[in-house]
């Protein structure tokens, strides 16, 4: 068998072991357990009420620049992946671009901090 | 029957019956992580915990099981069905499919890839969709805002846990989890594994796991007092079972992960006894009795103090920490600790 496939067939065949898995014990349950909808049962929870409105509501911004600066960082790491994997092999200059990179990428990250992207109260 | 094993269907079964016994088991372990965790917490408590099914209450997790099964599949009025039912099977699928390249010895794992720790770390960087999924499919107040909680916690946590594990790879020179314990296979024994060098960076990381898979003191997700039980209220049934297995499976891939990266994965850590998987499985169960001690022992944080944690001490040190290894193995400091490809040791 080639190669590559010899690596990441097993992976596939994972996947679907998982997921096989999961749906068996999903239909387990819908064969074996009775079901006996009515209004109140399957309502939204809510404290002893009626829900009011529709509960995808507007949420706290925080939260979307919480992702924002994950994506930033995540891409960091995402390039320090392959530079960490190939270190010692890596001339000067390879390894002071990175450092001139996390040099910028400190700067940004000191600018969030006194702006105050990171607070939360 | 020999050369069957070497034709492409041959080897197809002998992949589907690794992956079986993979599954096999994760679910054995889930089921007695799940034991341990309730007895452990009992014991600081100085109660029983479960002792009435089977021997010392052995089968308690069965018996939960079959309970979960047996009870009705309630769907909410106003949930997304199609994405009601994906976000359980997403989150226990994702859970699973991480082990593929966890070994437990030189040749035992499913798959050896040379980008192991890239692979466990994109998947567990989805497991995200499975919480937001289920909190938002619900059209319920209670889970979307815990998924929403949830969700920023996870993704705080995840950015330190990928600094940290870049210490380890610049160490090691290799994303392969065999090459990593490899590497920590030194004359020193025990003091060569790289807890040592990277002594602050096993706290950080062992913290940021307890908050990645949103365990206490970081449940915040499932706050009972302000949330009931986060992103999984209106799951009941094998939903909610398969959250549950998903989230036990993820934090065993944790105390794995810390074997693998600090603690010598399979390497015995007395001098003379043999290297082997039970010593991989044992160093497992001692993370988990540490993740069940501070669930039992830490009282829970305050979600200010939770993103305040993530962002302003453990990114910055652990960035600080990278830059700190680069130098040090490319300079050779410490008689070269931090660089074993290079002193050949």
């Amino acid at each position: 068998m080639d190669e590559l496939l010899r690596e990441y067939l097993p992976i596939l065949v994972f996947i679907g072991v998982a997921l096989g898995l999961a749906l068996v014990l999903l239909l387990a349950a819908a064969v074996v357990a009775v079901r006996n909808p009515d209004p109140e049962k399957v309502s939204a929870y809510e404290c002893g009420f009626n829900a009011f409105d529709d509960a995808r509501m507007k949420f706290d911004v925080r939260f979307y620049l919480v992702s924002i600066l994950f994506i930033i960082f995540d891409l960091e790491i995402a390039f320090l992946f392959p530079w960490a994997v190939g270190f010692k092999d890596m001339s000067m200059i390879g390894f002071w671009s990175m450092m001139v990179f996390l040099a910028v990428l400190t700067i940004g990250f000191a600018y969030e901090w006194k702006k105050g992207a990171l607070e939360w109260q | 029957m020999a050369e069957f094993f070497t034709t492409n269907l041959g080897v197809f079964v002998i992949i589907l019956g690794q992956c079986l016994l993979m599954a096999v088991f994760l679910l054995l372990s889930a089921y007695f992580i799940l034991y341990a965790d309730r007895k452990i917490w009992a014991a600081v408590q100085m109660r029983r915990g479960p002792n009435v099914v089977g021997a010392f209450g052995l089968l308690q997790s069965l018996a939960d099981m079959l309970k979960l099964v047996l009870k009705e599949i309630i769907v909410p009025a106003g949930a997304d069905k199609a994405v009601f039912f994906i976000a359980p099977v997403v989150s226990f699928a994702l859970a699973m499919l991480a082990w593929a390249v966890i070994p437990f010895n030189e040749s035992w794992l499913i798959s050896n890839i040379n980008v192991a720790i890239l692979f466990v770390f994109a998947v567990s960087s989805l497991e995200v969709y499975g919480v937001i999924m289920g909190g938002w499919a619900s059209n319920s107040k209670y889970p979307f805002l815990g998924s929403l909680r949830s969700a920023a916690q996870m993704i705080s946590y995840e950015v330190s846990i990928g600094l940290i594990i870049i210490g380890v790879i610049i160490s090691a020179g290799s994303m392969n989890f065999g090459q990593i314990v490899a590497s920590q296979d030194t004359a020193y024994g025990f003091f060569g594994w790289y807890w040592l060098p990277h002594l602050p960076m096993v706290f950080l990381f062992f913290i940021s796991a307890l908050a990645e898979t949103n365990r206490p003191p970081f449940d915040l997700p499932e706050a009972e007092s302000e949330l009931v039980a986060g992103y999984q209220v209106e799951y009941s049934s094998t939903p909610f079972l398969l959250f549950m297995a998903g989230e036990y499976i993820a934090i065993f891939l944790m105390c794995a992960l810390t074997t693998l990266l600090f603690f010598g994965g399979w390497l015995s850590p007395i001098p003379g006894v043999t290297d082997g998987a039970l010593w991989m499985v044992a160093k497992m169960g001692f993370f988990f009795f540490l993740f069940a001690m501070v669930k039992a022992i830490v009282p829970r944080f305050r979600y200010d103090q939770l993103m305040r944690l993530g962002w302003k001490v453990f990114l910055p040190f652990s960035l600080v920490w990278v830059v700190f290894v680069a130098f040090a193995a490319k300079f050779g400091w410490i008689g070269g600790i931090y660089a074993r490809w290079a002193v050949g040791v």
